[in-house]
């Protein structure tokens, strides 16, 4: 579903990712860990198209096509959801409009029929149900004096509304207590399905109690310089990151 | 009234306690302003054709225009033809001879303020032994100065000896016809600094502890021309960090900055000259046109100033944005005490892309002190992707003063983005009362507090003199020394 | 500097009083003429006067028209559309074409009794009709041709000129929940237009006041109106107004409000049309713990030019003010907005606080903003902030990054800085139509109306 080759991001000329590789297939979750500052965040924006980065080299594909000349709503509308670690806020638009206007573009794209005010609120009612969100959320401006986990939450709110095919999840784990985090798990796992790939960009090991990644990737210094199965990530929770830099630079040395 | 109100009122209610000296006669041109003073005065200095020429049509502008009337400030009306507009350097026999024939009080302020003796002397205009210090002293600075290319020397010596960049420059940035006391200060001005620094040159020195000790008598209408050349830079220190002995009741200085691509300009002021009485009597106009020209790209030019003295100050140092990537910064502590009007701030020219301006103000109003931020923040069309940051907050202290803000902001393009804020506070009662239950005296807490609204602006001052600056913010609040 | 006068100077404008309504009262008439003696001796404002100095007027001297008509046009049919359907809401209506009343399209026939709202031309056309329990004798004189309703020179002007407008009072403890609208059609070709409203609030008293104007035809209308407002201790009265003149219209107009003690006074206003538009709105909060509310929100294109100037004078103490301006422009429209607050000697324990917000979308659009603080009190809180930018660039990308593309979210993204002064409107149905008003004036709007 994504290949991204040899990527290479820099911004104000200073590079932040150096060649990366990366190969994710519909079905699979794959989590993307690594110390601050490695480049996981700046991933994350690259995929989905935030401007002021240089793409100096590489080529990432989606669903065979070019991700890099794709528009940011174009990308968003072939089915690329990012859940942002900081999510803005937008004083004076609220959530229902926000999100009908997205989900109706990305119906139109995809043949459906735009909904209709009722259709869509029973839509909404529906999901907020399963993420213990009250219907009055509705109505508030999109993260306006959110807490930081409502504005999580508001994040998954999103995701589950326009379900999309590749999910990249930035730190949402962050700033989460344990309810609102198995909350957040509970979301991701029931979107998993054959058809769809998720990457879970995240600093801690935590999240991946809730959400069993298939591949786990230590992303260091703008590459990845590790990948392994589910283990790897309570290696890592034990060793710290440390020990896979050392790993790595005695490999580069040998 | 509660015991902390009273005990802010007699602070800041007490008398001024500098005690200036009486003004002394000096051999003056005739009273008045006609074209033959203006001669005189040229003929006085010796000066060439070109600056006679220059002094004439400022003067022959001067006559077609009309005092501004704009500004939030109050005072009789000023009789232009009533001043001495130039004054020779009073003779040594006239002054007092020894600090002995000083106001006690004077004196202390001094010593509060951790002057040297040597230069209290000069600071109170007691007549020096002519091998005195400062002269080698200065001997000394100019000699450094001058390895490195670096002109610094009188206005008066720099238009005999380097009229080139003098005709290159003056005027250039304040033209004579740029408002009511520019002209003025055209026409009659006596003397001032001259500054030069050349290509890739960065001054070694603050241009202070100089500038200090040559700054005695340098008249009511000073004009200062500063250049940093491409990639140079320097930092001037201006006036005095003392009580200036000063008996003018008219200025109207002018000073003009120009920095080159890549030069850096730092200008810092600390004004205390005499605020006149409790009763609002006295004390010295301060009309003042300081403007700074960023011409090259990446340039930077800031103006720092702390403004404690003078009965009326009219002053808005202000930078023309002209390069790309230019930088300007103006960074003010205006205190007014007693009758004292302040009417002062910026203006931030934006002209260049990418420009960037930031400015912070802080006024503090004591007694029946007017204190007025006026300030224009101007993005032409062309000044793309300007940014602007002001942040403008007021003090009060007491119930009969008044603290204003008329900011100006005019934008006429997109991608600018400007930002303004603004406060106004006063110390409370319950915080006074925080503070003298733990002990510190009504006196000490006003001090502190006062010191911590102006911390931003003072960071920005060298160190050594952002000292002096604290401690005479102290001294004039304290209504004056206690 | 050129010599030649002004054109209105050669009009023979003093006559004019002699043709309006209460011409026959000696002192209306004479009270119209000193006005407008005092409109003369000034004249019309220059640039050179700070009050005006991003907007030049200078047009309207120019004009060759500036008496008012005395018999009105009769309106276009989508005026009166726009009659009936806000009196099929159920709202008091008072319908006025051209600076006069329009008893036929108007409906007041559901008021309360204890509600006087009247036309101010029956009013001055005859005295006798002062005598009524409302209103006072002394109420001419003393309150409406009353120098210190001249804030501006245009101020003077409708004192001399005014040909009619609404008379509200509203009885001590009287709570009126159906808002009272006042709409002001301007019809005709070149009209010199002069409303004058009075709003008198008793003690206690409680109304939502609505002032529409509305021009349909690209003509050269002039409107000068006026609203001052009298609001008594404990009084609440919500104002709004909302500016949709025609796109050749000039219009200048104040609404001065006076606060006594513990009432509350709201004032929106919305200008989304008009060539040259000016708002002057002031308070006087002068009784104890009153407290007001001043929004705005002005969105202008092409060439158009929209001033407000707004003035807060607290002069008791423990008053507070919050103001919120917000201006959208695009084309080569240029907005200028002027706020002052004043805190006067008295006025301690003041709380004012005022925010103006500004989007440039264009390059050939501007914008010239000035608070403007002055304080004679020391034990006040007062803040100011303005701002000038863009787009927020990440919350573009937000909305991009949800598929939503780039036109439409800027479209969203103005909706809803626009919306931040809207929902402040307590009215649902004029909250809906100024909604409606701001996305006709978008890219995509009608996509994000069909949303809402």
């Amino acid at each position: 579903m994504l290949t991204i080759n040899n990527l290479h991001v820099a911004i104000d000329g200073k590079e932040i990712l150096r060649g990366l590789n990366l190969n994710v297939n519909a079905g699979e979750v794959h989590a993307i860990m690594g110390p601050n500052g490695s480049g996981k965040s700046t991933l994350a924006q690259v995929l989905a198209g935030r401007e002021g980065y240089q793409i100096t080299a590489g080529s990432a594909y989606y669903m065979e096509q070019d991700l890099l000349a794709m528009t940011t709503e174009q990308r968003a509308r072939d089915g690329v959801f990012l859940a942002f670690q900081y999510p803005v806020e937008i004083p004076g638009v609220s959530i229902a409009l926000f999100l009908k206007t997205a989900l109706n573009t990305i119906r139109k794209q995809r043949g459906l029929p735009e909904l209709d005010a009722i259709d869509f609120l029973n839509l909404m009612r529906n999901k907020m149900q399963q993420l213990d969100m009250d219907e009055s959320f509705l109505s508030r401006a999109v993260n306006d004096g959110f807490s930081g986990g409502e504005k999580k939450r508001n994040e998954i709110l999103q995701m589950t509304v326009l379900e999309p095919k590749l999910l990249i999840l930035d730190e949402t784990d962050s700033g989460l207590d344990i309810d609102a985090l198995k909350l957040v798990a509970d979301s991701v796992n029931s979107m998993r399905n054959p058809n769809r790939a998720i990457i879970l960009v995240t600093h801690y090991q935590r999240l991946l109690d809730y959400i069993v990644p298939d591949l786990v990737h230590v992303l260091l210094q703008g590459r990845i310089i590790k990948s392994g199965g589910a283990a790897l990530a309570r290696e890592l929770e034990k060793h710290g990151y440390g020990w896979v830099e050392a790993e790595s630079t005695s490999r580069q040395v040998a | 009234m509660s015991t902390a109100t009273k005990q802010l009122d007699e602070l800041i209610g007490r008398e001024y306690q500098h005690g200036f000296y009486s003004p002394l006669q000096t051999d003056s041109v005739p009273r008045g302003l006609s074209e033959d003073t203006i001669r005189l005065i040229s003929a006085k200095k010796n000066e060439p054709e070109f600056m006679l020429d220059w002094r004439l049509k400022a003067y022959q502008h001067w006559l077609t225009m009309a005092e501004p009337r704009w500004a939030n400030l109050h005072h009789p009306p000023i009789d232009y033809q009533d001043i001495f507009y130039y004054s020779a350097p009073k003779s040594e026999k006239d002054g007092p001879h020894s600090l002995t024939d000083i106001d006690p009080e004077l004196l202390r302020t001094y010593e509060k303020l951790g002057i040297p003796l040597k230069e209290q002397e000069v600071l109170a205009g007691v007549a020096v032994d002519a091998v005195f210090d400062s002269v080698s002293v200065a001997t000394t600075f100019k000699e450094k100065l001058a390895e490195l290319g670096i002109i610094f020397c009188p206005f008066s010596e720099a238009v005999h000896k380097h009229p080139d960049l003098i005709q290159q420059y003056l005027g250039t940035v304040v033209p004579y016809t740029d408002n009511f006391y520019a002209s003025l200060n055209s026409a009659t001005f006596s003397d001032g600094s001259f500054c030069y620094i050349p290509p890739d040159v960065r001054c070694p020195m603050e241009l202070s502890t100089y500038f200090r000790i040559n700054a005695k008598n340098t008249g009511q209408f000073e004009r200062t021309l500063i250049i940093a050349d491409e990639n140079a830079y320097v930092s001037y220190l201006e006036g005095c960090t003392a009580p200036m002995r000063d008996e003018n009741q008219l200025h109207a200085a002018v000073v003009e900055l120009i920095a080159l691509e890549g030069a850096r300009i730092k200008y810092a002021t600390v004004q205390n000259w005499y605020p006149g009485d409790k009763q609002g009597r006295g004390g010295i106009y301060n009309f003042v046109t300081k403007r700074g020209d960023c011409r090259g790209n990446n340039s930077h030019i800031s103006w720092t100033q702390v403004e404690t003295g003078s009965a009326i100050t009219w002053k808005y140092p202000s930078v023309i944005l002209r390069g790309d990537n230019a930088i300007g910064e103006f960074y003010s502590v205006a205190l007014t005490n007693y009758f004292q009007q302040a009417d002062t701030g910026t203006k931030m020219i934006h002209i260049g892309r990418n420009t960037k301006s930031t400015v912070l103000s802080k006024g503090i109003s004591a007694g029946h002190g007017q204190n007025s931020y006026r300030g224009l923040i101007k993005v032409l069309p062309s000044a793309e992707n300007a940014r602007n940051y002001t942040q403008c907050d007021s003090l009060l202290l007491g119930d009969k003063c008044g603290a204003h803000t008329f900011p100006y902001i005019e934008v006429k393009n997109p991608s600018a983005k400007v930002e303004h804020e603004a406060s106004t506070s006063r110390i409370g009662e319950d915080q006074l009362f925080y503070c003298t239950q733990r002990g510190i005296s009504t006196e000490d807490a006003v001090s502190m507090i006062v010191s911590g609204f102006c911390k931003a602006v003072f960071q920005e001052l060298p160190m050594e003199f952002a000292v002096e600056a604290q401690k005479l913010l102290g001294v004039s609040l304290e209504g004056s020394t206690g | 500097m050129s010599t030649q006068l002004e054109s209105w100077r050669n009009m023979a404008l003093e006559f004019v009083p002699h043709a309006l309504a209460g011409h026959d009262v000696p002192r209306v008439l004479a009270a119209r003429q000193s006005a407008f003696t005092r409109f003369a001796e000034h004249g019309f404002p220059t640039r050179r006067e700070e009050e005006w100095k991003y907007t030049d007027v200078s047009a309207i001297g120019r004009r060759t028209s500036l008496a008012p008509d005395n018999i009105p046009p009769d309106p276009s049919f989508e005026a009166k559309l726009l009659a009936w359907s806000i009196a099929s809401e159920g709202m008091h209506l008072m319908v006025f074409v051209n600076g006069h009343y329009d008893h036929t399209l108007s409906m007041t026939d559901h008021l309360p009794h204890d509600i006087r709202l009247t036309s101010l031309a029956y009013l001055l056309d005859d005295t006798s009709h002062f005598s009524e329990k409302f209103f006072d004798k002394k109420f001419i004189a003393h309150d409406f041709f009353d120098k210190k309703h001249e804030h501006t020179t245009f101020s003077a002007l409708n004192n001399a000129f005014a040909t009619d407008g609404a008379v509200l009072y509203l009885a001590p403890d009287m709570v009126l929940d159906v808002p009272i609208y006042l709409l002001f059609i301007a019809s005709g070709r070149g009209a010199a237009i002069y409303p004058r409203n009075i709003i008198i609030a008793g003690e206690n008293s409680r109304a939502k006041i609505i002032e529409h104007y509305i021009g349909t035809l690209d003509v050269h209308n002039f409107t000068n109106a006026m609203t001052q407002i009298n609001i008594a201790a404990g009084a609440e009265i919500e104002h709004c107004k909302l500016l949709q003149e025609g796109p050749a219209a000039t219009h200048i107009a104040g609404i001065h409000a006076e606060q006594a003690t513990g009432s509350l006074f709201i004032s929106h206003a919305f200008t989304l049309g008009g060539h040259l538009c000016r708002n002057d709105i002031t308070t006087q909060l002068n009784g104890t713990n009153s407290h007001c509310e001043l929004n705005g929100l002005y969105l202008m294109n092409e060439r158009q030019h929209v001033d407000h100037h707004t003035r807060i004078d607290h002069i008791a103490p423990e008053s507070s003010s919050q103001e919120h301006y917000r201006g959208v422009l695009d084309g080569s429209a240029h907005g200028v907005f002027n706020g002052k607050v004043v805190v006067h000697p008295r006025a301690v324990k003041t709380n004012a606080h005022q925010v103006n917000h500004n989007l440039l979308l264009s390059r050939q659009a501007e914008v010239d903003t000035k608070p403007q603080l002055e304080i004679f009190a020391d034990d006040v809180q007062c803040t100011h902030g303005v701002t000038v930018g863009q787009l927020d660039e990440d919350s573009l990308f937000y909305l991009r990054s949800r598929g939503i593309d780039a036109d439409l979210a800027r479209s969203v993204l103005t909706y809803g800085f626009a919306n931040d002064i809207i929902e402040r409107v307590s009215v649902p149905y004029l909250r809906t139509r100024i909604e409606h008003l701001v996305l006709d004036r978008l890219p995509q709007g009608d996509q994000v109306k069909d949303l809402l």
